[in-house]
């Protein structure tokens, strides 16, 4: 097994202190740093997402794998800066306005990140206009909503009809989540998807991004 | 503290699932930060029926049926209650996520989650504890809470409810979206009435959309409560 190979195995075994010594060995023998991104790290994280969605590990493991990723990326960075990195799609996430649980939120975009997308995260309590505003000023292709209570819920429906009003919608895509929010919901607001946990959003997302 | 197996419960791994090595440790370290950060405090206050009618409607958004407003006429007391494992936690929380380790934040969001019930919890039986040994009469009765944000109370309901506790007095407080800061905090009505008062049938428009059902557990657990009287 090569390094960049170890690179991905370690991360699958959410081991943070191997998978940094490892990409520091990488690093040390000259191997491109795009590559020990791609195919080591990003590689790892690929099939700790594909593990996660089959049900064949638990959440904690996958967020273990995303703490060995960011020790790796800590690495990487300063050898990455200036370069343009490839991603799969742009991607804007935030909690409904009025909503302060972002946990779920958070969740969804490290597994975004691990796989591939530039995500750029609102944080909370986040309005329509904002939600809209930046996804056109990024290029992102798709807005990610979370909530946690039923009465933030209908602040989902603000950045749907806002898309609208706009002429924006099929053109920015739309997904929901979170503990109240059901696939029901969704279509009832005019979401373009509805993510059940963080795995699935992720697949939902791949979907509207065309990925 | 809360149990571990609430918390793995809470992280998706079910009972009986073999627990891999590092989810363990992770859940050790996430205890041990919890341990030496929790800042448990509450503030509980009795209040007449007709002022909690007042506190219930609040501003009016409640869903147009609600299992509480069925269940507290016939309560035989009520009382607002608080509680919050504090602020240190909930930043911990955020340094956690902020500094790129979110398997130690989720886990620690989790444990201190399934903390702010217990203590919820603990409130409810502490307050059944001491109305009924106030009054011998009201042994038989058993305390459940209730909070604005479920089951059909509004979230709203919380600014009527906090003028009229004051739990900024022991460091909660709302923001404009009418939810607590710290996050991890609870906030509601408990109810002491006799078993079977507590008990309905989850045929509101809510509990269609609703992934959870706990209300079925803890109704189960006052009708099979025997500790007692009733």
């Amino acid at each position: 097994m090569d390094v960049i190979q170890e690179i991905a195995a370690s991360l699958r075994n959410g081991d943070d202190e191997r998978v940094a010594l490892l990409t520091q060995r990488a690093i040390d023998d000259g191997l491109p740093a795009e590559e020990i991104l791609n195919k080591g790290l990003m590689s790892g994280m690929q099939v700790v997402g594909e593990l996660f969605r089959d049900h064949e590990i638990f959440l904690p493991e996958v967020l273990l794998a995303a703490r060995a990723m960011n020790n790796g990326v800590d690495l990487l960075k300063p050898l990455l800066a200036g370069k343009e990195i490839p991603t799969v799609g742009k991607v804007v996430i935030g909690t409904a306005k009025g909503d302060l649980h972002d946990i779920g939120k958070n969740l969804v975009g490290i597994m975004l990140k691990g796989a591939g997308f530039e995500v750029v995260d609102l944080g909370n309590d986040v309005t329509a206009e904002r939600f809209v505003d930046t996804a056109v000023e990024s290029g992102a292709k798709v807005i990610g909503i979370s909530a946690l209570l039923t009465t933030t819920m209908s602040s989902m429906r603000d950045v749907v009809d806002l898309l609208q009003d706009r002429g924006l919608a099929g053109e920015i895509h739309t997904i929901v989540g979170g503990a109240p929010v059901s696939k029901e919901f969704a279509d009832e607001i005019g979401a373009d998807a509805y993510g059940y946990d963080a795995a699935s959003a992720v697949e939902q997302i791949k979907a509207l991004a065309g990925v | 503290m809360p149990k571990r197996r609430t918390v793995l419960s809470a992280q998706g791994i079910p009972d009986g699932a073999a627990i891999p090595e590092r989810v363990a440790a992770l859940v050790d370290a996430g205890f041990e930060i919890y341990s030496s950060h929790v800042d448990a405090v509450g503030t509980r206050a009795e209040i007449s029926f007709e002022e909690f009618g007042l506190i219930f409607h609040g501003e009016g958004r409640n869903a147009s049926r609600t299992p509480l407003e069925g269940i507290f006429p016939d309560a035989r007391r009520l009382a607002l209650f608080a509680v919050t494992i504090g602020e240190a936690v909930c930043g911990e929380i955020r340094r956690l996520f902020g500094n790129g380790d979110p398997a130690l934040g989720f886990t620690l969001d989790t444990i201190a989650s399934a903390g702010a019930e217990k203590l919820a919890d603990a409130m409810a039986r502490d307050y059944q504890e001491c109305i009924s040994q106030s009054d011998p009469a009201l042994s038989g009765v058993r305390v459940l809470p209730h909070s604005p944000g479920y089951c059909g109370w509004h979230v709203s309901g919380q600014g009527k409810l906090f003028e009229a506790l004051r739990p900024e007095r022991i460091g909660i407080s709302l923001n404009a979206s009418f939810l607590m800061q710290p996050l991890k905090s609870v906030s509601g009505v408990l109810v002491a009435a006799d078993k079977e008062v507590h008990d309905f049938d989850i045929d509101f428009d809510f509990c269609t959309d609703c992934t959870d059902q706990g209300c079925r557990e803890r109704i189960q657990s006052v009708l099979f409560d025997s500790r007692g009287g009733g």
